[in-house]
């Protein structure tokens, strides 16, 4: 590059700075619900723009030529086009283009990490903060629902072959969309009593509606995908007898990660000690928060919970709300509030709501009462040493510095790794020694003929989104597969 | 829906139902629960499969009325239907010949028992089969358990039928008078089945307890089913019911059966209030 040409790509660039910073509104803040309000029920935290905040959001897309959004989508969905139509005032023609790529627009555009994914990347964001790319994805898909424009998507001839998809979570509902699009038949085995995995059992209501993520599924159903609740493939039927006597072409298994990881230290077994997977599912799936349902839930004065991920904010919140006002809850971390694994945004809210943070500490030991209650937790202070294989620096224990902190009720949220069902019944299924399945990450066909398999069964507990990229990935080589077949 | 086909009453709180569940009926195995919701807003219940007509494409499933959920479940009737029936959930107990083996059941634990000592029959063991029950009218399976059983003692702790005492007991003495038995099996309450492996430990004989832990899904995902074996945290739904008698945390799963006790009774008083006020 000459010294003129670097020299006249300086001034334009400066140029546009300016333009953006002059001609394009601000990033539109997320209309959102006060904190001293929120805390007493479990409806949504944040309200969603309106057309008006919609619109002059998607004002500020540079369209930029390279779009990197676009590739920092896992399923690339086309982002300028979408957020062109928004500011056009073209609504549901918005969310039909993010259709074309993402089954769950309101759920992505909920729960989706934007700012490590899309946005970290949005050429805006080097000029002044990015596109609100997620906020605009959840607006687009809410108003096509709530003005019942939700288009279902065309569907090809029958192929006459059939796929089981096992579990019903982001993967699974996305390579079931996928598949019946192409005209295969779908049928979806699904272990509880409700279509929708961690989306339904995990996330909760005040971060993600169930309406919205039964709305969304409904997509599949409509489209003609046979629904089976209440099976445990591994258990109620092998993947072989699905393949052999059910005559399934082919198999898709995106069953999660759904086994919860404990500290493995004195008292776990304690009364008042759960997993948070145990605590949100109540909460959730089981809506033990409701009078009305029969499942018990309880927290008590001293709520104290290990971790400080997505699932722990989760967790914390969850336990403000069910405890009414009577409970402090506090966050108890080893490494330091930068390691936070959390999303920021879902820090700054549990903040917001009163969430206490005691980080750089970790427990060392559960004490229990007489009646085999939890009441206090032995923990020691923690230092961060030299960067560990995850890139995080390294806790170490500062050694003397026992401390007793009072907790009633302890929720352990430190990660999920998949169960065992389908790899103890399905020997010909390799797995890796965290148990997660092995694929080729370009098909993500597994070990096992036209058994294919993704999201957090092959990764370990990750995103939402994620899930969702590998079961398109996956939907792609199943329906190769099944073509040449 | 998972249709309610029969229903009898084995004695006061205690009925046997038949359920439409054809996938469970072709592949449970003794030993295995399922997972019950009887309406929307029901809890999720662990219930033993005591048997199976995979012709028929039917369950069978024992329930006696000790909380909300199960007096809910007793309430329903043939016609009826279940909203949900998971399974079968976990491991299958280990059947094989062992010679003599001691199977011993407590309360309802009898209808746990049941698949077990008919498996143990079926595969050629010499099977004596020890029930208790508070009172006479609360002995259940007694007949049906005869048919598999080369003995077959029925124990009251008030002493209304068979043997005054505990199972526990009549097995100790069997112990002690030199009967040979290489194997046993305990289910019931948690008191019940700590004694039976206090009885059994000196011996060395392998002594199984199966355990009636709270759960939510049954599958793996909770945790709230864990109990401490050997030292080792095991989740009941997944590694167990069953798990080695002489191992198990008993102290630990009486704390563990207790924690909801509290919630179940306000859910009760909730109820009758409701009822009262309908009246």
């Amino acid at each position: 590059m000459t010294t003129r040409s670097r020299d006249r790509n300086r001034q334009t660039r400066s140029r546009d700075r300016k333009t953006a910073k002059k001609v394009r509104p601000p990033r539109q803040p997320m209309p959102t619900r006060p904190a001293e309000e929120r805390i007493n029920d479990f409806e949504e935290v944040t309200l969603g723009y309106d057309a008006e905040l919609a619109q002059k959001e998607a004002q500020r897309c540079l369209h930029c030529t390279q779009h990197p959004c676009v590739d920092g989508c896992p399923v690339s969905v086309d982002i300028p086009a979408f957020i062109k139509l928004i500011a056009e005032g073209e609504f549901s023609a918005a969310a039909q283009k993010i259709k074309e790529t993402n089954t769950l627009p309101a759920v992505c555009g909920r729960v989706c990490p934007q700012e490590e994914q899309c946005e970290a990347v949005c050429l805006m964001g080097k000029v002044d903060k990015p596109v609100a790319i997620g906020r605009l994805e959840r607006f687009a898909a809410d108003y096509e629902r709530e003005h019942g424009e939700v288009k279902l998507p065309e569907v090809a001839p029958s192929t006459g072959k059939k796929v089981a998809v096992i579990g019903s979570g982001p993967a699974g509902i996305t390579v079931t969309y996928e598949l019946l699009q192409k005209g295969h038949q779908v049928t979806i085995y699904e272990a509880l009593h409700e279509l929708g995995g961690v989306l339904v059992y995990g996330i909760p209501e005040f971060r993600l509606p169930k309406r919205i993520v039964h709305e969304e599924i409904e997509t599949v159903k409509k489209l003609g995908a046979e629904i089976k609740l209440n099976m445990l493939i591994g258990k109620t039927k092998t993947i072989d007898q699905l393949m052999d006597e059910e005559g399934f072409d082919a198999v898709f298994i995106g069953t999660g990660a759904g086994l919860p990881r404990f500290l493995g230290i004195p008292g776990e077994n304690l009364n008042g000690v759960c997993s948070a997977n145990e605590f949100l599912t109540r909460v959730n799936l089981m809506k033990a928060y409701k009078d009305e349902y029969a499942t018990p839930i309880k927290v008590g004065k001293k709520v104290a919970v290990i971790g400080a991920g997505n699932v722990a904010m989760d967790a914390a919140r969850s336990a403000l709300r069910v405890g009414k006002g009577k409970s402090e809850v506090t966050i108890i971390y080893r490494r330091s509030r930068e390691q936070m694994p959390a999303r920021e945004e879902e820090i700054h809210h549990a903040e917001e709501e009163g969430v206490k943070f005691n980080l750089l500490t970790n427990p060392v030991r559960f004490i229990g009462d007489e009646n085999g209650v939890v009441k206090e937790i032995e923990c020691i202070k923690m230092e961060l040493g030299e960067p560990d294989e995850s890139g995080r620096r390294r806790p170490i224990p500062i050694e003397g510095s026992e401390h007793i902190v009072a907790a009633d009720t302890v929720i352990v949220a430190l990660g999920t790794m998949p169960r065992e069902f389908i790899a103890q019944t399905t020997p010909d299924l390799k797995t890796s020694k965290w148990g997660t399945f092995e694929v080729d990450e370009e098909t993500m066909e597994t070990s096992k003929e036209g058994v294919f398999a993704g999201g957090d069964v092959v990764t370990g507990s990750a995103t939402v989104i994620k899930a969702m990229g590998a079961g398109r990935t996956a939907a792609t080589a199943i329906h190769e597969y099944l073509m040449e077949k | 829906m998972y249709k309610i086909v029969l229903k009898k009453k084995l004695a006061p709180q205690i009925n046997r139902y038949s359920v439409e569940a054809p996938a469970v009926a072709e592949s449970k195995k003794p030993g295995q629960f399922v997972v019950v919701r009887a309406c929307e807003k029901s809890e999720r219940v662990p219930l033993t499969i005591v048997d199976a007509d995979p012709e028929a494409g039917t369950i069978d499933l024992i329930i006696q009325e000790a909380g909300y959920s199960t007096h809910e479940l007793c309430d329903m009737e043939p016609g009826d239907a279940l909203q949900d029936v998971l399974g079968p959930l976990g491991k299958p107990t280990d059947i094989e010949d062992y010679g003599t083996v001691a199977c011993v059941g407590g309360g309802v634990g009898t209808a746990v028992l049941y698949p077990i000592v008919k498996g143990m029959k079926k595969e050629g063991n010499e099977v004596i089969t020890i029930i208790g029950a508070r009172t006479k009218e609360l002995v259940i399976l007694e007949e049906e358990l005869k048919e598999y059983s080369d003995e077959l003692i029925v124990t009251t702790d008030d002493g209304s039928y068979g043997i005054e005492g505990f199972g526990s007991t009549i097995l100790q003495n069997m112990l002690e008078e030199g009967r040979e038995i290489d194997f046993v099996v305990a289910i019931g309450p948690i008191l019940m089945m700590k004694a039976v492996a206090e009885v059994t430990r000196p011996y060395e004989i392998k002594t199984i307890a199966s355990l009636n832990s709270i759960m939510i899904d049954g599958t793996g995902m909770c945790g709230g089913c864990r109990v401490t074996v050997g030292g080792e945290t095991k989740f009941a739904c997944v590694d167990g019911p069953e798990f080695d008698a002489h191992l198990v945390d008993f102290d630990e799963q009486i704390a563990r059966h207790q924690y909801y006790h509290d919630e179940e009774c306000k859910l009760i008083e909730q109820v009758d209030e409701m009822e009262q006020e309908n009246t």
